[in-house]
């Protein structure tokens, strides 16, 4: 059965790509925009714009409304407690180092902070330079077969010297739902924090962040089918109150002098300086986007088009899936062929997909590889894509293999 | 200035070629053509560097002129080292720093092989040309 996407059309960038004989399978890296939400930057843009939480004047009120508007349409989206719970901030990357130095005071040398084999270097990086700094340990959870963090091995490794623990909810590389509901409670059972990168995972599905129990939670919008620029930043509220301020000029001040100052409680305390205000409030026209759609209809159609990739690769020969992928996406290898040679072709046919580390370097070393081909999905995708996509395939193959 | 032999060879070749599958066939015949390096040359005082495709670069001096040799463990990348060897063997050094490299692979119709992305080790394949032909 053949696929087709009735979300498509309303992605006036996707259609634009496949004019111009490129199939685009990066949605992983970042995701095209609907309609609604070029609108809402270009009517902000050109309405008349102003900056936010300071003036008193028409503009500068209607941008703040505006603005925050996003972040209660955010705080419904990930069902916070409270719209004070969510910060914006440049992106996941951003939120991460924000945790990394809003939480250093608190950690002791010979203290641990845990994390995953499978982690990107926006969920390594922060930690491992605080471990630095800190004289801390980094503890690194290993993975099943499959691709998933190893529950027996966490609940071992995640001990009383635990005092963060920071894993993705979805890998960006091996396609995997983890199983954040047993970790957390480890965590929890040593009285750790819980940082949860939603990178990949706040795209597919509604995230309940009350029900997860997590204290803090990072996404990007620009993988939510929003503008780049922005990132969400989730906290539970006594959580926030632990954080120190990490980024000091305007606006998160409460009152300066020229040797101290004090600042604002979060979210304001934490977003210094002019935000993406058109980002934000474009931001807000992708949740309420996505809040239009039917979510059995885009989850449905997710996963057939994922099962079809599946098919598809697993069909071929030589090429060796990385884990056990169950949504969004799939790396591959193909035995005897270099990756970078395989990219070469896919992109010389108009295929556009990653290649290379994906940002994982650790993980691709523990197994051993260079660098591998994957291609991820958004709702847009059909299955001509994926019929375009295995035609070059093979067409590359051929001269490789 | 005239091209060298070998890259009047590889533009009247490239040239001709009309499609991407043609363009790699022969992409992949010219890297085949590349002078082995030994594997105690195969080491990281010789790597390039920036591409996510492994890539040594020897540069040897023979006479007036630097003389290089490169490999990659990636076919394609073989090819096109193999290309930018050609267009500039035999260059004295001062010649050689003023090649437009870019422009010899719009000729041949390899200019996407230079995209400014990260994982396009050619760039900084020239870039280490240029560093060994300026020192």
């Amino acid at each position: 059965m053949s696929l087709t996407s009735p979300w498509r059309a309303d992605f006036p960038g996707i259609l634009a790509l496949a004019a111009e004989g490129q199939t685009y399978l990066d949605s992983a890296a970042t995701a095209q925009k609907p309609q609604a939400v070029l609108d809402a930057l270009l009517g902000y843009l050109a309405s008349g714009v102003a900056n936010v939480h300071r003036a008193q004047h028409l503009p500068g009120e209607r941008a703040t409304r505006a603005f925050e508007a996003t972040r209660s349409k955010a705080a419904q989206w990930l069902n916070a407690a409270s719209s004070d719970e969510i910060i914006f901030t440049r992106g996941s990357t951003e939120s991460l180092n924000l945790l990394a130095y809003g939480l250093e005071h608190l950690l002791q040398p010979g203290e641990q902070i845990v994390i995953s084999a499978l982690e990107h270097h926006a969920n390594l990086l922060p930690w491992q330079q605080l471990a630095k700094r800190r004289n801390l340990e980094l503890v690194v959870l290993p993975l099943d077969h499959t691709g998933s963090i190893d529950l027996q091995q966490a609940a071992r490794l995640i001990g009383p010297r635990t005092r963060l623990l920071a894993v993705s909810q979805l890998s960006n590389v091996l396609g995997r739902w983890q199983p954040l509901a047993e970790l957390l409670a480890l965590a929890r059972a040593q009285g750790a924090f819980s940082v949860v990168d939603g990178a990949q995972g706040a795209v597919h599905g509604r995230h309940d962040l009350q029900a997860l129990g997590c204290d803090f939670y990072v996404c990007s919008s620009h993988k939510l089918y929003g503008p780049d620029g922005v990132g969400l930043l989730y906290g539970r509220r006594e959580a926030l109150g632990k954080l120190q301020h990490w980024q000091f000029g305007g606006e998160m001040v409460l009152d300066a002098d020229y040797q101290s100052a004090r600042f604002r409680p979060a979210p304001l305390g934490f977003e210094a300086g002019t935000p993406a205000i058109s980002a934000v409030i474009a931001l807000g026209a992708a949740l309420d986007w996505l809040n239009g759609l039917d979510h059995t209809a885009v989850a449905h159609h997710e996963a057939a088009l994922h099962a079809e990739l599946l098919a598809g690769l697993q069909s071929r020969n030589g090429v060796r899936l990385l884990g056990e992928p169950q949504l969004a996406l799939a790396s591959f290898c193909v035995n005897g062929v270099h990756n970078a040679d395989l990219a070469h072709l896919l992109s010389e046919q108009g295929i556009a997909v990653r290649a290379g580390h994906h940002c994982a370097m650790p993980l691709m070393k523990s197994l051993g590889l260079s660098g591998a081909i994957r291609v991820s999905l958004g709702l847009y995708n059909d299955s001509e894509d994926l019929r375009r996509f295995f035609s070059a395939l093979d067409n590359a193959l051929e001269l490789l293999q | 200035m005239s091209l060298p032999p070998a890259a009047q060879q590889a533009l009247a070749a490239f040239s001709a070629c009309p499609g991407w599958e043609q363009r790699a066939r022969l992409l992949m015949q010219w890297g085949e053509r590349l002078e082995p390096l030994r594997e105690t040359e195969r080491v990281d005082e010789h790597r390039v560097h920036g591409c996510e495709s492994l890539v040594w670069l020897i540069a040897e001096q023979r006479g007036e002129h630097l003389h290089f040799r490169a490999s990659s463990d990636a076919r394609l990348l073989r090819g096109l080292l193999a290309v930018l060897l050609a267009r500039v063997e035999g260059l004295p050094r001062a010649e050689l720093a003023s090649v437009d490299l870019v422009d010899w692979f719009n000729q041949l119709g390899l200019q996407r092989q230079l995209s400014p992305s990260r994982s396009n080790g050619l760039n900084a394949v020239l870039q280490r040309m240029r560093e060994l032909a300026g020192s």
